[in-house]
């Protein structure tokens, strides 16, 4: 069996967060991800979703290791990058590349979209200059912009436009993983589909394995495999997609598909809101016959498995 | 009664490079007590026509032209300071869409919506204080003296929307204009803020223009539709006959591009192409660029915003 092409095993990120008061500083700790371990098959599109906050974009960030983790390991094709020096790390940096939701501060202004696109090649060394140049204007025709865009500066471009080039720059080394953090929430609605189907047609003939960041249900509905549901830092739900939209366990998981707006509005209705207090406290309770796998321990909150593929935080009694 | 009616309106700037028509002949209506969604991507002029029928654009660099532009019976091109004054807050008030910024971060809440209801009532101090509590009671924020007191940093996003919300009701007004005004927030953060502005305008008999890009929003808050694009008006109508029969080319792609609607990964439908750049915007209908049934006329002259069935209006060359 081949290496998952990103694995991530019970990271956490904590952040000193200062005390209000008192003439010393103090600091207590503030868990940003509390123990998440993730595993992205190869060839798959996976939804991180939940609410600002939620630790969704630390969780990706540091798969990347663009932050570094307080505790836990990232593997990547089955090779344990976390305590890599920046050398060590070059050549992993390949194999995973990243998509951030506003292509606006993420796209150099003083350069070329093709100097932009053909950048990770000339940092990597792969190629002569002629070369460079020649696969990213390749790349930029491949993701729907006519090779004369190449001479073209990120400002003159839409919203759109400039997130194709930010796939294209990430896509130039052929990564086995994407990680995708909000790329279409800043776009239009009629733009933000053509998007969503450029990711859909990629990943597809690349073989590529995506971590989609993303607090759009809809857009998660329509792209991925496979979700996890962040609350609090923690995963407190996992699932096929289908079975997170069908068949959502979690409080928390419900709360936020029951808040998505309704696609018609005969299907209007008067909601009913769980403050967060209830949320927090709403962790299920089941019986070890309830599971479909029994759990290791007992007390202690823990993901435990209800259906084929499908997690849960529980507390087993 | 006609509590807004805007005939022709067009709002150019005048800017370096030439001048950008913002909004290009928009006719639209608001009755007392009713909500109007105004849909469209940006750069369609939906704020823009909002910001003209309050005055709230520095002129110039704008430039506001109308057959007609009545708000609350009052002639809002006409209208001089202090009219346009008692116009804002009592006639119509506005909301949106990054409440961070609409509130001024060096005074408490309390003391800009004290400030808000003595600027259009002779109020006493302690009175417009009491005021401003039982609206931050209404708009569901438990703490209401607390918050009073709080700075806007102070607050969460979804906080700070309710407070402002609280302030634009300060003065009763009979339209409340929305820009926008879930974008900002988390998603059930949003359904609570829609639910909530929903019951308000019920419960004071409010007309509301409620303007956003998404159309889950509309489904969710209103009864009546007017979709733009490109600062024109492509179609108008009950929501619930839009969402079942678009009628406008341009309406039938939006609605059929949006995501999640049936189960299972899938690719979406798309509209190609990318909005028109309002410096520069295409001759004839702004959308037949991208529109799949587009004819050679399209492309020469712009089709009348017209009645197509009672109650139903659309700018289409098919459709005449």
């Amino acid at each position: 069996m081949t290496a998952p092409a990103l694995e991530l095993r019970g990271i956490s990120k904590v952040y000193p967060l200062r005390v209000p008061g008192g003439w010393l500083p103090r600091f207590s700790d503030h868990h940003a991800v509390r123990d998440v371990s993730l595993v992205l098959p190869r060839n798959r599109i996976l939804g991180l979703v939940g609410e600002s906050g939620s630790g969704k974009t630390t969780t990706g960030m540091m798969a990347l290791r663009l932050v570094e983790p307080s505790a836990g390991r990232i593997l990547v094709d089955g090779v344990d990058i976390t305590a890599m020096d920046h050398a060590g790390l070059k050549p992993y940096r390949r194999r995973m590349q990243v998509v951030f939701q506003d292509s606006y501060s993420a796209l150099d202004p003083m350069m070329t979209l093709a100097q932009i696109v053909a950048e990770p090649l000339h940092i990597h060394g792969l190629g002569s200059k002629p070369e460079q140049t020649e696969q990213a204007l390749g790349w930029l025709a491949r993701v729907g912009l006519d090779r004369s865009y190449g001479n073209r500066y990120p400002h003159e471009l839409s919203g759109g436009q400039r997130q194709r080039v930010a796939i294209a720059r990430a896509l130039i080394l052929r990564p086995s993983v994407l990680v995708a953090d909000e790329p279409t929430s800043a776009l239009d609605v009629s733009v933000k589909a053509q998007i969503i189907n450029l990711l859909q047609d990629l990943q597809a003939e690349m073989g590529l394995s995506i971590l989609f960041i993303s607090h759009d249900l809809s857009v998660v509905r329509s792209l991925t495999d496979e979700v996890a549901v962040m609350f609090n830092g923690r995963i407190v739900e996992q699932a096929p997609t289908e079975a997170i939209f069908t068949d959502a366990r979690h409080a928390y998981t419900r709360s936020l598909l029951d808040a998505v707006p309704v696609q018609n509005p005969r299907e209007r209705r008067h909601r009913t809101f769980l403050t967060r207090a209830q949320l927090e406290a709403a962790t299920p309770r089941l019986a070890q016959a309830d599971l479909a796998r029994p759990a290791l321990s007992q007390a202690a909150p823990q993901l435990v498995a209800v259906g084929p593929d499908h997690w849960l935080e529980a507390v087993v009694t | 009664m006609r509590l807004l009616d805007v005939v022709n309106l067009t709002v150019s700037f005048v800017q370096h490079e030439g001048v950008v028509q913002a909004v290009r002949g928009m006719t639209l209506h608001l009755d007392a007590g009713e909500s109007l969604g105004i849909v469209g991507e940006s750069g369609s002029g939906k704020s823009v026509t909002c910001m003209a029928a309050l005055r709230l654009l520095r002129e110039p660099p704008a430039k506001i032209a109308a057959d007609r532009l009545d708000l609350g019976g009052v002639d809002v091109l006409a209208a001089r300071g202090r009219d346009l004054a008692a116009l804002r807050g009592r006639v119509a008030a506005m909301i949106f869409q990054d409440p961070m910024t609409a509130f001024d971060p060096s005074f408490t809440i309390g003391h800009q919506i004290v400030e808000t209801i003595q600027a259009h009532r002779a109020t006493a101090k302690a009175q417009a204080r009491a005021e401003a509590e039982a609206l931050l009671r209404r708009v569901e924020i438990k703490n209401a003296g607390g918050v009073l007191d709080a700075y806007p940093h102070q607050l969460s996003g979804g906080m700070l929307q309710r407070a402002m919300i609280a302030m634009a009701l300060s003065c009763q007004p009979q339209v409340l204009f929305a820009d926008e005004p879930t974008t900002a927030l988390d998603v059930t953060i949003q359904a609570q803020i829609l639910q909530l502005i929903k019951e308000l305008q019920a419960e004071m008999g409010m007309g509301l223009i409620m303007v956003t890009h998404d159309l889950g929003v509309v489904a969710e808050t209103v009864d009546r539709v007017l979709v733009m694009y490109g600062g024109r008006a492509m179609e108008q109508g009950p929501v619930q006959k839009i969402f079942d029969a678009p009628l406008h080319p341009y309406t039938q792609a939006l609605l059929a591009s949006i995501p999640g609607r049936v189960a299972g990964r899938q690719r979406l439908v798309e509209i190609a192409g990318a909005s028109p750049n309002p410096a520069n915007p295409p001759k004839g209908c702004p959308f037949h660029p991208r529109c799949a049934v587009a004819e050679a006329r399209c492309g020469v002259e712009a089709p009348a915003f017209q009645t197509v069935t009672a109650g139903r209006d659309a700018a289409c060359w098919r459709l005449q």
